[in-house]
């Protein structure tokens, strides 16, 4: 157990209210001493259409990566459902960059629970599972403890607290592929098959999701949320963070930074700047700022010095255009949209003037050329074919076309694949190729050679030197 | 199939825009189908009708514009009166998405044309490019493809990734993963038409490779159709593998004859050796696979051992005019009360006509068909391994409990008070007899294509033809009347059955039958079966025509 955090005094602190604090434990006991299960004993009493509501209410978006609304997920079910309906937490955090729902579930697992026991609740869902990335082998035991726990008081299980309601949640360990994290990946995993996506059209998990069956999908952040929303109503939730940016998300910060870390803030109560600065510590000494990569390493870079027009609502009604840098985009999800990235999974990769963005997207394109699940043909051969590119590139065999060919490869992913992946894993190249062009021009100096046969071709250009 | 009386609902239509023209088409028509109707081909490679779709290929990619909605939502429509698109700014694949009102496609934009030949650089930068030692050149939709939408030149200079070659993957099937483009059609296949799962995707991205599961072969009685189905030449058949490139193929349209469901295929032959075949789509009987064990069942025609020349006691030379002469006569001296004969279900119904004639003839009374059965399945096999059962009880050579005269022929046989048998592509010894008590017949005739105990034991061998080498219709298990087309010719001498009955029966009558074609014969036959009336060979065309019998 790590020593205990202090949260910084700018944080704002709801779902990771527990998280570093002294003697806090993860068992029950600690949880009800803590208050824990009363917003789902007052869930309980109201009507799941009404929960439902006040999560449409609070505009809560979701904090898997796509920010998408969480109650407009939740409306998808069709009323009167006769099917089963399944309710999935996804724990599969694996994006690179993101490292938040390990903590809730590490040391405050009936957090999660009660949140998921609500959802449920909201969603008349009977049947639930939390699906835990392989890695987290002691997340698992603990989750199961948890359950155990909640079932042994009442909580879970047959009758939830005398109201009838039954509810059964099964924890299931990740299949070890990044993959398993997209929703329907996730789904046929579940199934025990490979996790390969599903296409949308028809199967749209809150339709054809698990089992055939309205599924839905939400990330362990999102749920933890969604106890609050109960606890404080949906309307006074809202107010916390902007409209249609509301609530506190929690942000990890890696890289380049004094003090790396997680913390939980207001949405768009602070500037990248800010979290750089004032949470982060800054730079390391003597260091500049060179790039940041704002939400999972999927999220497109920015370079440090670009700036971006916002258009945004004036006092007067009026729309207004203003300039801003990098370091003053507000952490909330549609500026970060505006600004050509995204919050996605609240991951943010800070890189110095030290670092070689060659190398920076080689790693990145490694990681996706690994984790592609290799069902649809650009995404599994864009992916190495990326990679393959950059590897030569750092090994001396750069040509002229190849920061050309790397954004044609990239563009011939993105936009035609079966999931977001194909994005996910051409963004990278897509904005570091765009931005930094003078660090790839300057690895790609040869000369096309004439055609040889290609099986001999990247030794001959690494071979022939500068 | 339900017998129920029931109504059909009308088939609501949907107005759909095609490259800027309108069409019509029913509710729930994929969008690639509805395309390939208007005469817009989608190129693709893991869409198979007959399978679940997985979209993963990205082969199929159009443009899709939906309905542009006004304020009244209503759509708004253009000049034309037509609604106008709102254009979906990414392609899409076809393959998923259904018609739906209002919906516009564009099949040839810039957009779907970028698509394509993207799709084909990444399917071609790992491919071996082994086209010219690959058996499927020529039927290769990588290869036809990349030739109508690739790009022109590669911009690919890395390694290639490596994967296995020339892995025997099951008793009948090669596979070489690195032409594979993991399309998953095989393992679809496998899993949901021949409900074989053994067969699957191992390693991720471009690792990704297709195998066995572990201590399992590929070797389902269906296994052949991967190949078929397969759009690149990773997986291919051990039998046809560098036998003949299939440019060089003549393509016959004909159907297996290995049992009662009479597969429709397409026979490919070359300088009259037949190659392969393979199945052809029929939706009322085979849809578009076949059993491997019938596809491959065809050897026998190229066999070394084929009987070339009539043989006939008495006769010296090789002469049909001689030896069916001296077949003629020595059936005429015995009385007809000791004479049987047995036919086959493997008989045309031209030869079984022709058979029933023969029985006439003589005045024979005793005369049925050899049942031959084995293990079916509830896919295609059936267990009658006869293919023209129901033809043999329709024309009348067997009653409907086939088989049934067989024990009273083998009886009389071994009594002595049968002294002569003609038995038609059939081995006496099926019967029970052994040689010894064949040999006791005064008059043993025989129609065969390859020597048997039966031909070793008979005096009067007349050699016939095989299902390619031949025309002719036959009855399958759900009364569908299908026709043999002539692929190859019969070697030697050997000659088509119905012209060896017809020159039999001739010779026993001495006057003629008036049939100088099969078409002749058909409709001889077709005037005296009241199920076959008004049809003809031609009438039964390529798909075959439903008799009117239970
Ligand atoms: C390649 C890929 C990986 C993903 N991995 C995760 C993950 O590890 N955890 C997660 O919560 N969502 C992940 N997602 C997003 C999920 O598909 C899904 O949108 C999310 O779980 C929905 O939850 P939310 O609405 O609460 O955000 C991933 C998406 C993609 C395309
Ligand atoms: S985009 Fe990549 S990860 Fe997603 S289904 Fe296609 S190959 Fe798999
Ligand atoms: S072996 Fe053929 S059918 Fe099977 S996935 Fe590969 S290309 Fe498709
Ligand atoms: S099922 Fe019967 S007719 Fe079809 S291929 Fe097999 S043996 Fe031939």
């Amino acid at each position: 157990m790590p020593a205990p955090r202090i949260p910084h005094p700018r944080e704002k602190r709801i779902v990771f209210a527990n998280i570093d604090r002294e003697g806090y434990t993860p068992d029950i006991a600690c949880y009800l001493r803590n208050g824990g299960y009363e917003d789902l004993k007052k869930a309980v009493k109201m009507a799941p259409a009404e929960i439902v509501a006040e999560v449409k209410t609070s505009s809560l978006r979701g904090r898997g990566g796509a920010g998408f609304p969480c109650g407009v997920k939740w409306g998808f079910i069709r009323p009167g459902e006769t099917k089963p309906i399944y309710l999935i937490c996804n724990a599969d955090e694996s994006e690179p960059g993101t490292f938040k729902d390990r903590y809730i579930i590490h040391q405050d697992p009936h957090q999660l629970m009660e949140g998921m026991i609500i959802s449920a609740f909201a969603l008349n869902v009977h049947l639930a599972y939390l699906y835990i990335r392989g890695e987290f082998p002691q997340g698992a035991q603990i989750l199961e403890q948890a359950i155990a726990e909640a079932k042994e008081k009442g909580f879970l299980g047959k009758n939830i607290l005398g109201t009838g309601f039954d509810l059964e949640i099964y924890v299931h360990r990740g299949a070890g592929a990044y993959i398993c994290g997209e929703e329907t990946g996730l789904i046929e995993s579940l199934e025990g098959k490979r996790a390969y996506p599903r296409i949308k059209p028809p199967y749209f998990p809150a339709v054809l999701g698990l089992y055939q069956c309205p599924t839905i999908v939400n990330n362990v952040e999102t749920l933890c949320h969604v106890k609050h929303i109960v606890r404080m109503g949906g309307a006074e939730y809202a107010k916390i963070g902007k409209p249609n940016n509301t609530g506190t998300r929690i942000v990890g910060v890696s890289g380049d930074v004094v003090k790396p870390g997680y913390f939980e803030i207001e949405v768009g109560s602070m500037t990248l700047g800010e979290l750089i600065n004032d949470l982060c510590g800054g730079l390391k000494p003597g260091r500049t700022l060179k790039a940041i990569i704002p939400g999972g390493s999927s999220a497109k870079v920015f370079r440090a010095g670009e700036k971006f027009k916002i258009k945004s609502k004036a006092a007067d009604g009026s729309m207004v255009e203003t300039e801003i840098g990098v370091l003053d985009i507000p952490l909330d999800f549609d500026t970060m949209a505006a600004c050509g990235s995204m919050a996605g999974s609240g991951g943010v990769i800070v890189m110095d003037d030290t670092r070689d963005m060659v190398e920076a997207l080689n790693n990145l394109n490694h990681f996706y050329a690994h984790e592609s699940c290799g069902q649809c043909t650009p995404c599994r051969e864009g992916s190495l074919w990326m990679q393959k590119i950059t590897d030569r590139l750092l090994a001396g065999g750069g040509v002229e076309s190849d920061p050309g060919l790397l954004e044609s490869v990239s563009n011939n992913i993105a936009g035609k694949t079966i999931c977001a992946f194909g994005e996910a894993c051409s963004w990278p190249t897509m904005s570091f190729v765009a931005k930094f062009p003078e660090e790839f021009a300057a690895r790609a100096k040869k000369q096309v050679p004439p055609p040889t046969p290609p099986e001999f071709l990247s030794e001959t250009l690494i071979g022939a030197g500068h | 199939m339900s017998t129920e009386a029931t109504t059909p609902k009308p088939v609501e239509l949907v107005n759909v825009q095609i490259d800027g023209v309108w069409y019509q088409f029913p509710k729930g028509t994929k969008v690639i189908e509805a395309c390939s109707q208007a005469g817009k081909f989608i190129p693709r490679y893991c869409y198979h009708p007959r399978l679940s779709t997985p979209g993963n290929c990205r082969m199929c990619m159009v443009e899709l514009g939906m309905p542009k909605m006004g304020p009244d939502r209503k759509p708004e429509l253009g000049p034309d009166g037509k609604p106008i698109h709102n254009w979906i700014p990414r392609p899409q694949i076809s393959c998923a998405q259904e018609v739906s009102e209002g919906l516009g496609v564009r099949t040839d934009s810039k957009m779907v044309q970028d698509a394509r030949k993207g799709v084909l650089e990444f399917l071609l930068i790992n491919h071996p490019l082994d086209c010219p030692i690959c058996d499927q050149a020529g039927e290769c939709r990588l290869q036809e493809f990349s030739y109508d939408f690739g790009p022109a030149k590669t911009r690919f200079l890395e390694h290639k990734v490596k994967k296995p070659k020339r892995i025997q993957i099951g008793p009948r099937i090669t596979l070489d993963d690195e032409r594979c483009i993991l399309c998953s059609r095989c393992v679809r296949f496998m899993r949901e038409v021949a409900k074989d799962d053994v067969i699957g995707i191992v390693n991720r991205g471009s690792y990704s490779t297709i195998t066995c599961h572990p201590n399992k072969t590929l070797d389902s009685n269906y296994s052949l159709n991967t190949v078929d189905i397969c759009p690149v030449g990773a997986l291919t058949s051990t039998d046809f593998r560098f036998k003949m490139r299939v440019w060089f193929l003549k393509e016959t349209k004909s159907f297996c004859t290995s049992c009662a469901t009479g597969c429709n295929t397409v026979i490919g032959a070359r300088e009259n050796l037949m190659y392969r075949q393979t199945p052809r789509e029929n939706n009322d009987v085979n849809e578009s696979w076949m059993c491997d064990y019938g596809r491959l069942n065809f050897h026998y025609l190229n066999s070394p051992d084929r009987l070339l020349a009539p043989v006939a006691k008495g006769v010296n030379e090789p002469d049909w005019t001689a030896a069916l002469t001296a077949t003629a006569s020595a059936l005429k001296s015995l009385p007809p009360s000791e004479v049987a004969l047995i036919a086959s279900g493997k008989m045309t119904n031209e030869e079984l006509f022709l058979a029933a004639g023969l029985t006439q003839a003589l005045g024979i009374m005793l005369h049925d068909i050899v049942p031959h059965t084995d293990a079916g399945d509830d896919i295609l096999l059936s267990t009658d391994r006869n293919p023209n059962t129901a033809g043999a009880k329709l024309l009348g050579l067997c009653d409907a409990n086939a088989g049934s005269k067989l024990p009273a022929i083998a009886d009389g046989i071994r009594g002595g008070t049968i002294k002569g048998l003609v038995i038609l592509g059939e081995d006496a010894t099926a019967l029970g007899l052994a040689e010894s008590e064949l040999r006791k017949l005064e008059v043993l005739v025989t129609t065969a294509m390859l020597p048997n105990l039966t031909t070793a034991s008979a005096g009067y061998v007349l050699p016939g033809s095989g299902f390619a080498e031949k025309r002719g219709s036959m009855v399958n298990k759900s009364g569908r009347l299908q026709r043999l087309n002539r692929a190859i010719q019969a070697p030697g001498l050997a000659r088509d059955d119905w012209e060896i009955l017809t020159g039999l029966t001739e010779a026993i009558t001495g006057t003629s039958l008036g049939l100088a074609t099969i078409e002749d014969v058909f409709k001889a036959m077709s005037a005296a079966t009241p199920a076959l009336t008004g049809l003809s060979l031609s009438k039964i065309g390529d798909l075959g025509v439903q008799l009117p019998i239970a």
